[in-house]
């Protein structure tokens, strides 16, 4: 099978140099080289205004008496654990919900229900966290006090449960509901453009519907599946005023998810400390934006090995 | 596919066959059979959570419960009856189709809920006054968003006037044009980009504008230039994927008829993506037409109207509403109103660009697309 | 059907003013013979937000060319901000120290120097929420150690003792805090830690110092204390709505909140000192037991230059501070943004403070 995403050969754009070819492409090149030192310019910002922090003797920042490295890391571990629950849970939804809508619905239902589901990404961040406060968090707490009692025994659920359902858990399906439109629309796009052809080839070799689906659909959407989820893992990353009204923080490190004391997120903190900050407190908040900016990083690098490891023994297979 | 198949496993796609008695459908469970499963499953597990709870096992009766329990259960029993009557391939496929109407299904019960609540919070300050009023001089009770409509609409406008250009041409440059180190650091470092926190963006034009205009600056436009920064990787990375759909051969059949690299981008490429880019778009606007912790630091906050994006502070929706949540004067009722009121605009508003997007999406189509 | 007309005929006449005229209520923008003219920019506390709101629209009816802007960015982004010269004034729930005050501040005269006003006096109010308690005694000590997770049970013999007559149940505690930096928290810890020092060791600040339930804002901490059970939290006193208020121990009585009270302790506490005659930063004294004072009390600041480089923007920030300190305005933030107005005696000081920005 050879890859889906492969690009137009160099050898067709050789062959035929004209003025519009050249401006087209510089101005191609152009947006791109933009975007680049857009991305310095943030980059030079983020070290300017983190330095002082990254440097400040232990006991500058708030809630504790030790460096900025003691400062930053319950914010990273939250922010990193946070947008994982979420994604674990937006991801098989959002390609369901994909399938269902480019594949299994009938056309006149599928676009009237794609156009539903995008309703979801126009749903302001604020309004998720007022949602998430008066509907879902105490929605969830007898959920909660249950999970504490009978299964108190895995370490997740480890109570006492919250007295409000303001926890990382509540926090991680309120993001998983924000990213479940970006995932879904993006994947949806790509499995409507995946070829028809081998689909038919599937059905008429006798292929059950999830058979077509597992051979003719999937390996074509791969790349677009990945790519939506790193759009939807950047949002739940950077998500601020959301996580910011819903979560209940405190400065630790901990992996149960019902009680009233979570792991903050970096974006969260920044939001909530900020407006009351003075000189080197926005320095470490900065700092904390620019840990953010890292773990970004480390995990893209990380899907993208990933996605070409796989493309690979794709293409070897 | 290699696999051999047993003759009897020539499923419908559909998972239900038609309903005549042909060597097709033998050995199938009746079209009427999965629907008709999970109705009573439904129904039995509201009866036996009802029991329990009578009972005093569980407490109170919970809706919540009994339809999770029936979904699970009518999920195990079609799949174990399919498996008994049709086989392991298309238990499979049943269960599959059951998982994936399932995720349709849970997903739905947010966004009603979500709607439900905007909806139900908004309508009563959802009037006339809302939609011709600003906040200058307004006292307690009364007041509309006028200002905040007119800023979250020139603000957004003139990001997306940035983001879509950049975003888009950098998309192109990456499917049609990049190879080498340039593309790969453009790739990279737009999934990066997405990692930046809203707020941080927000600093960003701050620390940019204030360089160029003195302390203390706020525009409507430092609050586009910030959003920019949020919303160009969205657009870049949904672009992309779209482009990188488009058939080679469409492509190549252009060349072959001689016509030039740009205009078979322009031509050809981009109106055959142009569905997928302009959804991209729209979850880009989406994106950032909500986001407010920029909007504070940069675009600033006023209850006056104000037109003129390059001069003074403008007010946004997201801006107005969380202020109106955040910092309510005794009558709480008045502002939480307004706040509701404001977040049901703001999502008219996205519905309708989504509703043009689609629009626009109808004229640029090829007629024979797919 | 009625709903969707409404929207049909708001959405074509927003359309209509959003690209042609202007808000019918700017249309006629009050008394144009008013004195003041001009547009000024304040930002910060965002305690004050509500009744700046209701000053700056008074005002602005007065003087109908007068625009005033206010941003609720935060205590501290709006002092860093006054201080790096981008505002006409700033808001902010602990004041200046006398060496920021004193300091070469770009927005003011070169050695000018910037003053605080005390000009918004808010109660703040221990709310609990359990079914069946509409009244609730406790003293500094109990609730220093409630919130800091010692007292983990309603019917703890400590609270009890307290109150004999309520039917307080046997359920665990829910102590709700601030999860953002806040002048709310800084107070209510300054009170715990004056009047309860031996069971709050930690010192007053931004941040609340130790583990437990949080939400986010006033707003937040009172939804948390509302939608949950057997909660206990504090927010501003004008937000508490139905939630039980808690009758603080002062001296060997209990006394309930009321904003009068609230602006006694005001009143009865000293100055900061080592500071000139017009920088008016309180020392709260929350030990003050004389009989009908309520200890827990948020002042806010309004800073402002000494000395304006501009003398039209002096006399806009002097003819709007001093409307903002005239019993009128404070009657008016009292009723629509629950302040206690400031008391008569502390009205003057700070109207003599505003008389001498040049």
């Amino acid at each position: 099978m050879t890859a889906p995403t492969e690009a137009p050969r160099p050898a067709a754009v050789d062959t035929v140099e004209r003025r519009g070819d050249k401006t087209f492409s510089r101005l191609a090149v152009g947006a791109g080289t933009a975007i680049l030192i857009a991305l310095a310019a943030v980059a030079i910002f983020l070290v300017a205004q983190s330095l002082p922090a990254i440097v400040a003797p232990a006991g500058s920042f708030r809630g504790t008496e030790g460096d900025f490295w003691q400062y930053v890391a319950p914010l990273a571990f939250g922010t990193v654990w946070a947008a994982a629950l979420a994604l674990i849970m937006a991801v098989p939804i959002a390609v369901g919900i994909a399938l269902f809508i480019s594949h299994y619905a009938p056309r006149k239902l599928a676009q009237p229900l794609g156009y539903i589901i995008d309703l979801l990404a126009a749903v302001p961040s604020v309004v998720y966290g007022l949602w998430g406060i008066t509907v879902l968090a105490p929605a969830t707490v007898p959920l909660y006090e249950w999970l504490a009692e009978n299964a108190g025994w895995f370490p997740l659920f480890a109570g006492p449960a919250s007295g409000t359902g303001r926890t990382v858990l509540t926090v991680a399906i309120v993001l998983a509901v924000m990213v479940l439109p970006i995932i879904t629309a993006l994947t949806r796009e790509v499995f409507v453009q995946t070829p028809t052809l081998n689909q038919e080839a599937a059905y008429a070799l006798g292929a059950t519907w999830w058979e077509m689906v597992r051979m003719a659909v999937f390996p074509y959407a791969r790349s677009g599946i990945i790519s939506a989820s790193m759009l939807g893992l950047g949002r739940a990353l950077g998500e601020t005023m959301a996580v910011a009204m819903v979560l209940s923080p405190s400065a630790i490190i901990s992996f149960a998810v019902i009680q009233s004391e979570n792991p903050s997120t970096i974006a969260a903190n920044i939001a909530l400390n900020f407006p009351e900050s003075a000189g080197i407190q926005v320095n470490a908040l900065i700092a904390t934006g620019l840990v953010l900016f890292v773990i970004t990083l480390i995990v893209n690098s990380l899907a993208r090995y990933i996605v070409n490891r796989h493309e690979r023994s794709l293409e070897s297979r | 596919m290699t696999a051999t198949l047993p003759p009897r496993a020539a499923a419908d796609p559909q998972g239900a066959g038609p309903a005549r008695v042909n060597s097709y459908t033998s050995g199938k469970l009746p079209r009427w059979a999965a629907p008709a499963l999970t109705v009573a499953c439904l129904m039995g597990a509201i009866a036996v959570v009802a029991l329990l709870a009578a009972a005093g096992a569980i407490g109170e009766f919970s809706l919540v419960l009994a339809v999770i329990l029936g979904t699970v259960s009518a999920i195990a029993l079609i799949t174990t009856i399919s498996l008994i009557a049709e086989g392991r391939r298309a238990a499979t496929n049943r269960f599959m189709i059951a998982l994936v109407i399932t995720a349709f299904v849970v997903a739905l019960l947010p966004l009603v809920s979500v709607l439900s609540t905007v909806l139900v919070n908004g309508a009563p300050r959802f009037d006339l006054q809302f939609f011709t009023w600003s906040m200058r001089s307004v006292i307690g009770e009364g007041g509309g968003a006028l200002h905040a409509i007119v800023g979250t609409l020139q603000i957004t406008a003139w990001a997306t006037l940035i983001s879509v250009p950049i975003g888009l041409f950098a998309a192109i440059y990456l499917v049609e044009y990049g190879r080498g180190p340039l593309a790969r650091a453009i790739t990279f470092f737009v999934d990066v980009m997405t990692g930046i926190p809203s707020i941080v963006a927000g600093l960003f034009a701050y620390a940019l504008f204030a360089l160029i205009f003195g302390e203390g600056v706020r525009l409507g436009f430092a609050g586009s230039v910030a959003l920019s920064v949020l919303m160009i990787p969205v657009v870049v990375r949904s672009s992309e994927e779209m482009l990188k759909l488009v058939p080679n051969e469409l492509r190549e059949a252009a060349y072959a008829l001689g016509v030039p690299k740009w205009l078979t981008v322009v031509k050809v490429v981009l109106p055959t993506a142009a569905a997928g880019i302009i959804t991209g778009i729209t979850l880009a606007i989406a994106r950032v037409i909500g986001e407010t912790a920029p909007l504070l630091i940069v675009a600033g906050f006023t209850s006056s109207m104000n037109y003129n994006a390059f001069s003074e502070r403008m007010q946004s929706l997201p801006v107005f509403v969380y202020t109106q949540y955040a910092n309510p004067g005794t009558d709480v009722d008045v502002y939480l109103e307004r706040a509701w009121a404001g977040a049901l605009t703001l999502i008219i508003i996205v519905m309708a660009l989504n509703l043009i997007a689609r629009l626009i999406t109808r004229l640029f189509q090829p007629k024979a697309g797919r | 059907m009625d709903t969707s007309r409404r929207l049909i005929s708001a959405l074509a006449l927003t359309a209509v003013l959003a690209t042609s005229g202007c808000a019918v209520n700017e249309l006629n923008r009050g008394d144009s013979s008013g004195p003041l003219a001009g547009t000024l920019d304040g930002a910060g506390s965002s305690a004050q937000s509500a009744a700046q709101e209701v000053w700056i629209a008074s005002a602005q009816n007065a003087n109908g060319r007068l625009t005033v802007n206010y941003e609720p960015s935060g205590s501290g982004a709006g002092r860093e901000s006054f201080l790096a010269g981008g505002l006409d004034f700033a808001g902010s729930d602990s004041a200046l120290t006398a060496e920021e005050a004193e300091a070469g501040l770009s927005a003011c005269v070169p050695g000018s120097g910037a003053i605080n006003l005390p000009l918004y006096i808010s109660p703040l109010a221990i709310i609990v929420n359990i079914e069946g308690v509409d009244e609730l005694n406790l003293d500094a000590a109990t609730i220093a150690l409630i919130f800091r997770g010692e007292i983990t049970a309603w019917d703890d013999p400590r609270i009890q003792e307290m109150n004999p007559d309520a039917a307080l149940p046997s359920a665990p505690i829910t102590a709700v805090h601030r999860s953002d930096a806040s002048g709310t928290t800084k107070n209510f810890t300054d009170y715990l830690a004056q009047a309860a020092p031996d069971e709050w060791a930690a010192e007053s600040g931004d941040a609340f110092p130790y583990g437990g339930e949080s939400a986010q804002g006033n707003s937040g901490v009172v939804n948390a204390v509302a939608n949950g059970r057997n909660t206990i939290g504090y927010a501003d006193a004008s937000r508490a709505g139905d939630l039980t208020i808690v009758s603080l121990k002062v001296g060997d009585e209990f006394v309930a909140y009321t904003p009068e009270a609230a602006a006694r302790v005001v009143e009865a506490s000293p100055l900061e000192d080592g500071r000139a005659d017009d920088d008016l930063a309180i020392n709260l004294d929350r030990t003050i037991d004389a009989a009908g004072t309520y200890p827990l009390v948020l002042v806010s600041y309004i800073i402002a230059c000494r000395d304006y480089p501009n003398d039209a923007d002096a006399e806009l920030v002097r003819g709007y501070l001093e409307w903002v300190a005239s019993p009128e305005a404070q009657e008016l933030s009292a009723e629509f943004a629950g302040s206690a107005p400031l008391s008569p005696g502390l009205a003057d000081r700070v109207l003599a403070a505003i008389e001498g920005i040049r």
